[in-house]
């Protein structure tokens, strides 16, 4: 069995999607026990697996024994590993926020739902620890695919958004696709490692140029890289409440780190193409920065707020990979890892705040702090964390890139995440304004008693705003012991 | 002769008791007494905590925790060195006087969301604990950015647009800064590869040119100065006076404020030392500037009308006190300054109380409505003008000290000028203070006839302040041996066993 | 050398342009069932790209003939293979689509992007 954890990560997770319209039909509450039960799995399967990719070096697992590079291989080293964990640690805790959401529902749509979701996290984990790269494909486009469909499943402005989401996200994918293409034209290879040794003496050519803006057009799309991220907003915005928080905290995070696999990995980023391409996405980034938190500011409804945030913090990403350095590449990858997980934590709240009171704007908010204290208290704390004050999460991955940024001498990367710092502490501040300082508009609307969350909700909102603080303060157990083997190099 | 290294975990628990009690005060915070309690139980904590390491610092050891590790270098480490104790004993001491006047205070103004104010007030105390202790830059920086989050949901207390607005500012001022801070911090930490805090500093022009030094330095400077409220830089302190008094009191007074000055005190010598200031010369202009900020802030507090704010400006002139003996960089400009931080402590809080003592008796917050009060108040009235005279700097009160060490540093540094500048200094706040005092007693009105104080519990914490602002200064080692604190972390930053004069 | 072209390139380029149709037409059309066509139309314009880098000159299909065991009489088929699962993916993007279309339709009465979102954001 224990040679067996690789695949268990996609396989459990995929079987479970399948059966969940059909356990769904027998039992309502079963459904949601069968999606948890297989997370746990691919949970734990990750983690076994990262250990062993940190204990005993990368683990190269063939699937039904067929010898790459003919066979698919998966490849679990301490980056994709981290990433799995990552992937099935928050699916796992949205899995178990995500009951009361579906209570009225019917079997079909509840049954449809789990098995929408647990496909999603099938199709991210795969991507994660695929080392092929038509595989990755193949799980990118289920994981956009039952994206979309979750996005749907919010209501008909949803359904809008998911239907513009679904032409650009398909658009990304062609370019990502045409991208291998040209990679096999030129190497005849789809297996990752097999590209690793054919593309050095290949890498001047032409074609491998044109490959390379594929991707950064593809992947860029994917994670809503600005100026291309026109669909997230929406998507972010109107997706189904109980799968905001992952599709918003996670999904833009795996192109991401396909990038990071591609270009450090793959390619190398000493190739000069990668250089110019990790430069014009810096500034790019850059730009997405500033611009995403003004939009930020802009915002009424909370959720596009924080949307628009996001478009912001996948700038600090690319700005960690524009840098290049091992420092801005920590700093990259912690931001991932952090901004997963505050961002899961942010929409959580915006999610159980919708599901008790039917309020999304910001200015709705006013006295929440005394309906639900606890809530209200890990939103502040991912909030702090995402204007990276210490010691929270947010500020540790903020001081690496700044770190890395002052040593590659980028004064420019520095002055942008300083500036955007302040600007997520406008909009931060803002909210935390009405929700500690406003009065209440109507007073007659004074609810006896506490708003406070049932206990499954409320578990992984606090789950997450705690852990924001642990990895805070434990950063440097993750930082020394995962990713610097996660780094191109792998530990030196 | 290198200090004894200690490993010892008081210093983390001082830092924790008052976020455990923070904690504590949350949950409970439905029944006032049990809440109160925590915090008066944590005060005490803190104190003995504080005070048991005493003796050891003053013996020349030092006590330090082990290091949390973040990354190669980068560590959160706490250590307790004889400049960290001097801040420590201070803030840990004034929180219990501070505690009971606020319950005082608090309860005789019938306030709003107490529970926060209290939960708030003790995490504030924790920060300021961390920075006193804080053994790196890093660790610095965290309690520092603690401390401006901590201290916001006070500042806005009164949750009326007037607190909001304030609440804005303050936060605009502090945030940048504490950003443009952070860019300095970096920057050290690139160059050198650690932070780490040593007495004369650690920084020297082997690291980095003396463009990027200077830079460094007034990144750093700005990210402390604000909360020093160092002229330009002072925008929010008159704005945050909205805040309860004891607010203002211990946080105004004290904590904040102070941690802003004791972090220059810690960049000038702790970071870069004054040898090296010497070298590349910017002390110089936060010199002026500081020179600058004495003057101009006693001629506004001069205008003010509202007694918080006038306090207000006499803070940011006092606190520049201390800058400016710390960029003189000689031997009794560092004692001076480290002294005022003390000495201005003691009777900034008497002021303070006095005002909140006043606020909550009379109602009254306008100086020119304040004739004759010192019929009704006379023992408020009396301490007030103790403070006030010492805040002039007059002989037997706790501030005279701190002053004529300045004065001789300055001398120290044959710059007489800034001899010029205290006096002048001394006698605008002579001019802006004393007649507070002066009309109390000597003019009458019909509104204050009869006799009556405030509550034992805000009056007995006046009259302990305003009699140790007396007591120390005649002796000014009692109690906390602060006096030898400040000679021997002068002396470690200077390198030099002998302080030339000193004392009086 | 024209021959050449028609040979080797030419058909890269009507890939290409047939690739960069199918994107135009999804910016530029106001009808979401145009912009869906128009996406089948890049979709396929990839899949003929793959086809196209396994075609050989003279080349069979990958289906083994007697017991000639030279790949050189073979066409590559690992492109193809790809592509099978490519355009199963097409047809499931395609089939969820149409299946987004009919909750618009249903919603709205039409599927005009201007006016859906000019009434969305009412």
């Amino acid at each position: 069995m224990r040679e067996q954890l690789p695949a268990l990560i996609v396989v459990v997770p995929l079987l479970a999607a399948l059966a969940s319209p059909f356990i769904a039909y027998f039992s309502k509450t079963l459904v949601r026990w069968l999606s948890i039960a297989a997370i746990s799995v691919a949970l734990i399967s990750s983690i076994g697996s990262l250990v062993h990719a940190l204990t005993q070096g990368t683990w190269h697992y063939h699937f039904g024994n067929w010898a790459p590079p003919w066979g698919i291989e998966y490849v679990i080293d301490p980056l994709g590993g981290a990433m799995a964990v990552l992937i099935s640690f928050v699916s796992l805790v949205v899995a178990i926020y995500s009951g009361p959401f579906l209570k009225e529902d019917t079997w079909l749509k509840k049954g449809i739902f789990y098995s929408l979701y647990t496909l999603l996290t099938t199709g991210l984990l795969g991507m994660v620890v695929t080392g092929d790269v038509f595989n990755f494909y193949v799980f990118l486009e289920i994981s956009s695919l039952t994206g979309y469909a979750l996005i749907a499943a919010g209501g008909h402005r949803a359904t809008v958004a998911a239907f513009r989401y679904l032409l650009i996200g398909t658009i990304g994918a062609s370019f990502y696709l045409l991208g291998i293409g040209y990679l096999y034209a030129i190497t005849g290879s789809l297996n990752m490692a097999d590209l690793v040794e054919k593309l050095p003496p290949l890498i001047d050519s032409p074609v491998v140029l044109l490959a390379i803006v594929m991707f950064v057009v593809g992947l860029g799309t994917k994670m809503a890289l600005f100026p291309l991220h026109g669909w997230q907003p929406d998507a972010y915005t109107y997706s189904h409440p109980a799968a905001t928080a992952f599709i918003a905290g996670v999904m833009a995070k795996v192109p991401a780190y396909a990038v990071l696999r591609f270009f450090f990995f793959i390619i190398g980023s000493a190739a000069a193409p990668v250089k110019a391409a990790l430069e014009v996405m810096g500034w790019l980034a850059a730009v997405g920065i500033i611009a995403g938190s003004i939009m930020a500011i802009a915002q009424k409804d909370f959720r596009r707020m924080l949307a628009y945030s996001s478009v912001a913090q996948i700038g600090y990403i690319v700005v960690g990979f524009a840098v290049g350095n091992t420092l801005g590449l920590i700093g990259a990858i912690l931001h991932i890892i952090n901004h997963a997980i505050m961002k899961s934590c942010l929409f959580l709240v915006a999610g159980g705040v919708k599901w008790r009171t039917g309020e999304h704007t910001i200015e709705k908010y006013a006295q929440l702090c005394r309906k639900m204290p606890l809530t209200m208290g890990a939103f502040l704390i991912a909030a702090l964390s995402m204007v990276g004050l210490p010691p929270t999460a947010g500020f540790f991955s903020k001081w690496y890139l700044v770190l890395g940024a002052l040593e590659a001498n980028m004064w420019p990367y520095v002055v942008i995440i300083i500036i955007s710092s302040l600007l997520n502490a406008i909009y931060f501040f803002r909210v935390i304004e009405n929700i500690y300082l406003k009065k209440a508009s109507e007073p007659s609307e004074e609810v006896k008693g506490s708003l406070e969350l049932p206990l499954q909700m409320l578990v992984p909102i606090v789950v997450l705003g705690l852990g924001i603080l642990v990895i805070g303060i434990f950063n440097e157990q993750i930082v020394s012991q995962v990713l610097l083997y996660a780094l191109p190099g792998g530990g030196n | 002769m290198a200090p004894e290294i200690l490993l010892d975990y008081r210093p983390l628990w001082a830092v924790l008791i008052s976020l455990v009690a923070a904690v504590l005060i949350l949950i409970t915070g439905e029944r006032p007494n049990l809440r109160e309690s925590w915090t008066i139980l944590a005060a005490f904590g803190k104190v003995a905590i504080v005070f048991s390491m005493l003796p050891l610092v003053l013996s020349g050891q030092v006590l330090e925790i082990a290091p949390i590790h973040v990354a190669k270098g980068i560590s959160l480490q706490l250590r307790v060195d004889t400049a960290g104790m001097l801040f420590a004993a201070l803030a840990s001491a004034l929180w219990v006087v501070t505690s009971f006047y606020s319950i005082g205070y608090m309860r005789g103004h019938h306030e709003k969301n107490q529970t926060g104010y209290f939960a708030a007030f003790a995490v504030c105390l924790s920060a300021t604990m961390g920075i006193a202790f804080a053994a790196n830059l890093l660790t610095f920086f965290v309690f520092y950015e603690i401390l401006t989050i901590a201290t916001y949901p006070l500042v806005i207390h009164a949750r009326n647009d007037e607190a909001i607005k304030s609440g804005r500012k303050y936060l605009a001022y502090t945030l940048i800064a504490g950003q443009l801070f952070l860019i300095g911090i970096v920057w050290t930490y690139l160059i050198v590869g650690n932070g780490d805090f040593q007495a004369g500093g650690f920084l020297s022009l082997n690291h980095a040119s003396v463009g990027a030094l200077q830079t460094i330095f007034v990144l750093m400077i700005i990210g402390t100065a604000v909360k020093a409220g160092v002229m330009p830089l002072h925008g929010w302190l008159p704005a945050a006076m909205v805040a309860p008094t004891p607010v203002s009191a211990l946080l105004h007074a004290v904590a904040v404020v102070k941690a802003g000055a004791f972090g220059i005190l810690r960049v000038i010598g702790y970071v870069f030392g004054p040898e090296l200031l010497s070298q590349i010369g910017v002390a110089t202009v936060l010199a002026w500037v500081a020179a600058f900020t004495i003057i101009v802030s006693s001629l506004i507090a001069m205008k003010q009308d509202n007694l918080k704010r006038r306090l207000a400006f006499s803070t940011v002139g006092q606190l520049s006190y201390v800058v400016l003996g710390v960029s003189l960089l000689t031997p009794l400009g560092f004692l001076g300054g480290m002294y005022h931080i003390i000495a201005h402590a003691f009777m900034k809080i008497t002021l303070f109380f006095c005002a909140g003592a006043i606020n909550v008796t009379t109602h009254e917050t306008e100086i020119s409505r304040m004739k004759g009060i010192g019929k009704r108040m006379p023992i408020t009235m009396a301490a007030f003008t103790i403070a006030s005279f010492g805040i002039a700097g007059f002989p037997f009160i706790v501030g005279f000290i701190s002053k004529w060490n300045l004065a001789l540093g300055a001398l120290q540094a044959g710059k007489g000028l800034y001899v010029a500048v205290l006096i002048g200094s001394a006698m605008l706040s002579t001019a802006y203070l004393v007649p507070v005092g002066y009309m109390a007693f000597f003019k009458t009105s019909d509104k204050f006839t009869k006799f009556g104080e405030a509550s034992n519990m805000m009056l007995i914490p006046i009259i302990i302040t305003a009699t140790l602002s007396l007591v120390l200064g005649v002796l000014p080692n009692f109690g906390a041996n602060f006096y030898d604190l400040a000679v021997m972390s002068a002396q470690s930053i200077v390198k030099s066993i002998q302080l030339v004069g000193g004392g009086w | 050398m024209i021959q050449e072209f028609l040979a080797g390139s030419l058909i890269y380029w009507l890939i290409a342009i047939l690739f960069l149709l199918g994107i135009y037409g999804i910016l530029d059309n106001n009808n979401f069932m145009k912009k869906l066509m128009a996406m089948n139309i890049m979709q396929v314009a990839v899949i003929l790209f793959f086809l196209v880098l396994g075609q050989k000159m003279g080349g069979t299909l990958p289906i083994m003939i007697g017991h000639d065991t030279n790949v050189d009489h073979y066409i590559n088929p690992l492109p193809h293979a790809l592509m099978l699962t490519a355009i199963v993916v097409s047809l499931s993007t395609t089939g969820v689509a149409l299946a987004l279309l009919m909750r618009i339709q249903g919603r709205y009465s039409e599927i005009e992007e201007d006016d859906i979102l000019r009434r969305m954001n009412k």
